[in-house]
């Protein structure tokens, strides 16, 4: 080591200077970011400018796939609807649940961590083809949701996923279903709430509704909008529950964006236009996460601006 | 900690009556699932209410498992557990070295990749998906685990900023000290960083792991060969099939699909937790 040390000095200290380092340490990033992120991006960005069918190389037809996109296909406006219906649906559905659960798994009793294992579980499986092939049978004519509701008294079984207004809310509640993972962020959110708050809360007499509007809450509100954030995107990129519970169906009425482009792009090979309906997408998602922290001002409580 | 616990024992059971049944409720069709799996597809399908099989047969796990034309589920498995452990590795190894760049190194443009390194965090797959597959077929990589497997070696953001995390929360006299007594930042990267962050480690082994196993669009778009197919795929055949599904044997594969998932969620637990907790939780 000090013979060679010694030999080549320089560039020994060449590697060893803290930025080459860095840049070394760094690399997989930067060469993935290169090869997997910004050299695809710029190479979808072109070819949503033409017509490109896999077998034969592409060809440049300006903005024509964003003209047929808006103006020339109903089966794409369909899906804008239908996606922002089940994200606006879904997604404080499943908060809304998280937060309840939390709060009420805030007692300090040994079981509350079995219990949010349990309600856990769901989330960590959730994504998997076992659980949506399940949640079809359960669905079924036959299934369990019906079998349960003629036992309340229902005469005819519905036909959950034949019924174009139903069918989405089978893959809705697959999704609030699956409020495990936001809950535990919320779990671990409360436990940083300072005690001293709610028993200053209790000496000047306040109810316990009260404590969770006005501490709980508030205090959990950047945490709240930063779930509110994930979700949201992971909505829109919903896709495999979709593809195998109702595959679209019926009527479109499960048609989901993500669904819709991958059918578009592996089952038409329209890779142009799929690719114009991805960087839509993109704009989307980017508008709908801006108007999120746009309005988070008025109802996100930092603590820090707070005074503390 | 919000509501007080109470002293009324009245209201604590029916508390607690209430988060068990509600709980009950929550895992009622992973029960029912596996224990379908144990059922006559008669049973699966006239009664449905009933949770328990008349009789427990091991019949579907057996026809199960002969899987499609000449491929077991052996092969599927063993795909899995191929693709899965190559993305694990891969995203784990890589991720860690880049955090130790960000939060210990400082070099120019730093600040400019992070910020890059994040913003992939809200860009959709859908965008970078049909550009990677035109380029990984013309390359003639489809039917291969190399565009499964390839870009998990180069880092993921939300693992990368999870271990930055935990090594911010290590004193920096430590590495200083080590380079005063000579060692080099490889050195304190192998010998000081990596085995600090151990339980961030295990976090990201474990999410990684859930990810890759439960993954089905990427085995979708560039596997169509069913020899190459992993677990996830291969359930869906049983959907596909022409002819009547076997709900029996799809019922049990499934089970046995989710067994390496209950497994670690048995005994990681805590990891599991720890690890979704803290990376949500910093603003």
């Amino acid at each position: 080591m000090i013979t060679r040390e010694y030999e080549r000095p320089s560039r020994k200290r060449f590697w060893h200077k803290e930025s080459v380092c860095g840049y070394i340490f760094a690399s997989p990033f930067i060469l993935g970011f290169l090869a997997f992120t910004i050299i695809p991006m710029i190479y979808s960005f072109y070819i949503s400018f033409t017509r490109f069918r896999i077998a034969s190389p592409p060809v440049w037809i300006g903005l024509d796939n964003y003209l047929r996109i808006f103006t020339n296909d109903p089966r794409y406006l369909k899906s804008v609807a239908v996606t922002l219906y089940y994200v606006f649906v879904s997604v404080p559905l499943k908060i809304g649940f998280a937060l309840l659960v939390a709060v009420l798994l805030t007692r300090r009793t040994r079981l509350a961590s079995y219990y949010r294992s349990i309600y856990y579980l769901p989330s960590l499986i959730g994504g998997s083809i076992a659980v949506s092939l399940v949640w079809k049978e359960l669905f079924a004519v036959n299934g369990v949701i019906n079998k349960l509701l003629a036992l309340l008294g229902s005469k005819n079984p519905i036909e959950w996923l034949g019924h174009p207004t139903y069918a989405i809310w089978v893959l809705i509640l697959l999704t609030a279903w699956q409020f495990g993972s936001s809950m535990l962020i919320f779990a671990a959110g409360l436990q940083q709430i300072p005690e001293s708050y709610y028993e200053a809360a209790q000496i000047d007499g306040a109810s316990v509704l009260q404590q969770i509007f006005y501490i709980t809450l508030p205090c959990l509100s950047p945490v709240i909008l930063f779930n509110l954030v994930m979700q949201t995107i992971n909505g829109f990129m919903n896709f495999t529950q979709a593809f195998v519970i109702t595959k679209g169906g019926p009527m479109d009425s499960t048609m989901f964006y993500a669904l819709y482009l991958y059918n578009s792009a592996f089952n038409y090979f329209d890779m142009g236009y799929a690719s114009a309906m991805a960087w839509i997408l993109l704009i989307i998602i980017a508008a709908v996460t801006a108007l999120i922290f746009k309005t988070s001002g008025r109802w996100v409580f930092y603590e820090s601006k707070g005074g503390n | 900690m919000a509501p007080k616990k109470t002293n009324y024992p009245v209201i604590r059971i029916v508390y607690h009556c209430l988060v068990f049944s509600f709980g009950f409720l929550m895992i009622y069709p992973v029960l029912w699932m596996i224990f379908g799996s144990f059922k006559t597809d008669y049973e699966i399908l006239n009664e449905a209410l009933k949770l328990f099989p008349a009789e427990f047969s091991f019949d579907n796990f057996i026809r199960g498992w002969q899987g499609f034309g000449n491929i077991t589920f052996a092969r599927f498995f063993g795909n899995s557990f191929l693709i899965t452990i190559g993305v694990t590795a891969g995203v784990t190894i890589s991720s860690s070295l880049v955090a130790y760049a960000f939060s210990r190194l400082r070099f120019p443009g730093r600040g400019f990749l992070f910020i890059c390194m994040m913003s992939t965090l809200m860009l959709p797959a859908q965008v970078v998906m049909i550009p990677q597959y035109i380029i990984f077929r013309n390359l003639g990589l489809t039917n291969t685990y190399v565009p499964l497997v390839l870009p998990a070696w180069f880092s993921r953001a939300f693992f990368v900023f999870m271990m930055m995390q935990f090594i911010h929360g290590l004193p920096k006299e430590l590495d200083e000290a080590a380079i005063i007594d000579g060692c080099s930042r490889y050195t304190v990267y192998s010998l000081i960083i990596l085995p600090l962050i151990k339980p961030a480690i295990i976090t990201s082994i474990i999410i990684n792991f859930y990810w890759a196993w439960d993954d089905f669009m990427g085995p979708l778009i560039y596997l169509s060969r069913p020899n190459k197919f992993p677990v996830s795929l291969a359930i869906k055949l049983f959907a596909d099939s022409t002819s009547k599904t076997d709900f029996g044997a799809m019922f049990a594969m499934s089970t046995l699909s989710l067994l390496p998932v209950f497994f670690i969620f048995l005994f990681f637990n805590k990891y599991l937790i720890q690890g979704i907790s803290t990376s949500g939780l910093r603003r």
